[in-house]
């Protein structure tokens, strides 16, 4: 699979939080030679399942990767000199740093509509608004039209996804918009392409969530509804680049990040780090202290608590047009869980829950 | 699709290092002028020879390099540190791509990430020199393998048209640079018209300067794309300009007067002919103009200009209607142009 065209087609197509179609869609065509079923649920999940080799009823692991991307969201409808102009809001973490002079889609009511995000002057702004960042009260969207064919399509409320295409780097980078946390949903991928070359005994329940960006709504939802006997979510993090070197950065290109703190239960850990050490991948650990901001959080409290592990990818820029990783990163986050899942065997969970008394050893 | 609206304001021509546009220019004109040149700043003049019914000598002048950055140095992690060439708002690089020297490696520029930042931090500007261009090298070796420091940078946007508008990179100036290339595709005008593609505009009108020497017009006009600041705004809603309102005609700007008789003949052509125009409200904000008013003895001039909205940063926008306006009443100015209008009194 050529990893970069997978992840020119997740990163381009829009998928903000809560409008996860589109996505979804994508991510369904992506998965299919992989899975035997699809399910979405109520609030648009799309679960692929591929059954495992071992005799009914089967163990399940659920890889959870959130398709949801932050985005806009149209706030008033603004008329100026027969203009028409949207001002906005967030929806999810936005960087108002980074919006001035962006490229957006505003999905109207039946089409979408190209626009800039736009502002007067920082000269012509009241003195408290001159140094600092552009902020929705300053910003407007602009898809170039007269006042009336903006009202016709466009409306309070309507989404509106940033704009960018993915762009190659030097050294096996890619940038672009949405790599949080489109890049794990190509990893995903290329596990469930990995598994499609190896037996595996274990189902896989491969989860593209919705709604992470916002409140981890896909991550409870789903681990809930499909009741599996372990879990991966997969994220990015922080990678280490301009502005970003202290601790709790990575190296973007140095593998896989393995998290522990409170929503990583320490078996899977310890497992997945086995996995790496025995395909000899570098890995780095992170932590979280108490929330890890990831659909781990979601999914390990699912039911009566579900095995959760966490793996992340190094990422520049996060939540911004041009958030970059490298494209081996991602690889080998897919065969790292590829490579885990087909060594799950029947007494996987024995030993996961032997460990949790066991005396520590070195 | 404007073909030549997206050819040319795809291309990079960051101030000091024009070449590519100044390049494309001469090959979209060469068929259609007598002769061209390029003098040593590196505008590039053209004669289009005239039938000898009006004894003037015409410069048509239009700026074709844009803002941009220069790359300073590497730091050891590859990154590039870079200044801003030309008037640049902080606040119009961040998340932005941008293709770096002669080869155009593709470059990002971002920042610490939001999760990371104080509540203060999330409502500061990052300053330029904080910034760094993000090329993907491993290193500093990996990096200048590939860029050089004096290296130019310019925003990637593709061209694109949006109904009765089109977005693109830098319309300040290609817009004026395609506005005169049409005028040098048009049939002889009754006097020789000397196109000057000018460098240099955005760092202090310097190409303007010597060219204007060089070619030593009777009359000048010049063809620009001029900041429109038609948006909603608490203060005051008059606009200095709006898109959509046809062509912009500057009477003042913080660098001159116009040639008032220029100014008549624009105006007064514009209504006989039926071409929208408006005037620009007086103020700030100047153009190659002053610069060429006051070489030698003073020379007439007046500028006509495609309003754009979101002036300096990778998004600009212009109104179609209003570029081709422009081309209709240059052309119409000039061909109204006699000796009488710029005889001395």
């Amino acid at each position: 699979m050529d990893t970069f065209k997978l992840l020119q087609t997740l990163s381009e197509t829009p998928g903000p939080s809560g409008n996860e179609q589109a996505i979804a869609h994508v991510v369904e065509e992506w998965w299919q030679p992989y899975a035997n079923r699809f399910i979405r649920d109520h609030v648009g999940n799309l679960m692929a399942i591929r059954e495992g080799s071992g005799a009914a009823p089967r163990r399940s692991i659920l890889l959870a990767a959130h398709m949801d991307e932050i985005a806009l969201m149209v706030f008033q409808v603004v008329s100026h000199n027969g203009s028409g102009f949207l001002r906005v809001s967030n929806v999810g973490g936005v960087d108002i740093r980074h919006l001035y002079g962006q490229l957006v889609v505003v999905h109207g009511r039946n089409k979408n509509f190209h626009g800039v995000l736009g502002s007067l002057p920082g000269a012509m702004l009241p003195d408290d608004r001159r140094d600092k960042p552009f902020g929705y009260e300053d910003l407007v969207v602009d898809v170039g039209l007269p006042l009336a064919e903006v009202e016709a399509e466009i409306s309070v409320g309507d989404f509106i996804s940033f704009r960018q295409p993915l762009r190659k780097l030097l050294n096996g980078r890619i940038a672009g918009k949405a790599l949080d946390n489109r890049a794990s949903v190509a990893a995903v991928t290329l596990c469930l392409e990995y598994l499609s070359q190896r037996s595996h005994s274990w189902d896989v329940v491969a989860v593209a969530t919705v709604q992470e960006e916002t409140r981890l709504l896909g991550a409870f939802t789903s681990a809930h509804s499909q009741q599996p006997d372990a879990a991966i979510a997969i994220d990015v993090t922080f990678g280490k680049g301009p502005g970003a070197n202290d601790g709790g950065t990575f190296e973007v290109g140095g593998g896989p990040v393995l998290d522990l703190g409170p929503n990583v239960h320490t078996g899977m850990f310890k497992a997945l780090k086995k996995t790496a050490e025995s395909l000899e991948m570098t890995v780095d650990t992170g932590t979280h202290s108490r929330a890890s901001g990831t659909d781990a959080f979601g999914v390990q409290v699912a039911r009566s608590g579900i095995p959760t592990g966490l793996i992340s990818i190094p990422l520049r820029y996060m939540h911004t047009m041009v958030e970059s990783v490298a494209l081996k990163d991602v690889e080998r986050c897919g065969r790292l869980m590829g490579e885990f899942i087909a060594q799950l065997d029947d007494k996987f969970l024995d030993k996961l829950a032997a460990g949790m008394m066991e005396e520590e050893s070195d | 699709m404007n073909e030549l609206l997206k050819n040319l304001t795809e291309a990079v021509g960051v101030s000091g290092e024009e070449k590519e546009v100044r390049r494309l220019i001469r090959d979209l004109i060469a068929e259609h002028v007598d002769e061209w040149h390029v003098d040593v700043m590196g505008n590039l003049i053209a004669l289009k020879k005239g039938t000898g019914a009006v004894n003037l000598r015409v410069m048509v002048d239009a700026h074709m390099d844009e803002v941009g950055l220069i790359v300073t140095d590497f730091d050891s992690n590859g990154t590039l540190k870079f200044d801003g060439v030309g008037g640049f708002d902080d606040r119009a690089l961040l998340g932005k791509v941008v293709q770096v020297g002669p080869k155009k490696i593709t470059g990002v520029i971002g920042a610490r990430p939001i999760h990371l930042l104080s509540a203060s931090q999330r409502n500061s500007v990052v300053k330029s020199d904080d910034m760094r261009i993000d090329i993907g090298a491993k290193n500093k070796d990996a990096a200048s393998g590939k860029v050089n420091i004096g290296d130019r940078a310019a925003f990637v946007t593709e061209y694109e048209e949006l109904g009765p508008t089109a977005i693109g990179k830098s319309f300040d100036n290609r817009a004026g640079c395609a506005a005169l290339v049409e005028l040098l595709r048009e049939r002889p005008f009754p006097f020789d018209l000397i196109a000057t593609f000018t460098v240099q505009e955005e760092v202090g009108l310097r190409g303007a300067t010597t060219a204007a020497y060089g070619v030593k017009p009777d009359v000048a006009l010049i063809l620009e794309c001029t900041p429109a600041y038609d948006l909603p705004n608490k203060d005051d809603v008059s606009p200095n300009v709006a898109l959509g309102q046809g062509p912009s005609i500057y009477v003042m700007d913080s660098g001159t007067l116009q040639d008032p008789r220029l100014v008549s003949l624009i105006t007064q052509t514009a209504a006989d002919n039926n071409i929208p125009f408006q005037i620009r409200r007086p103020g700030g904000g100047g153009t190659n103009t002053s610069a060429i008013q006051r070489v030698r003895g003073a020379i007439p001039a007046a500028t006509i200009a495609v309003p754009g909205r979101y002036a300096h940063t990778p998004t600009m926008m212009i109104n179609l209607d209003d570029y081709a306006n422009v081309v209709k009443l240059a052309k119409a100015t000039l061909l109204n142009l006699t000796e009488d209008i710029v005889k001395r009194n």
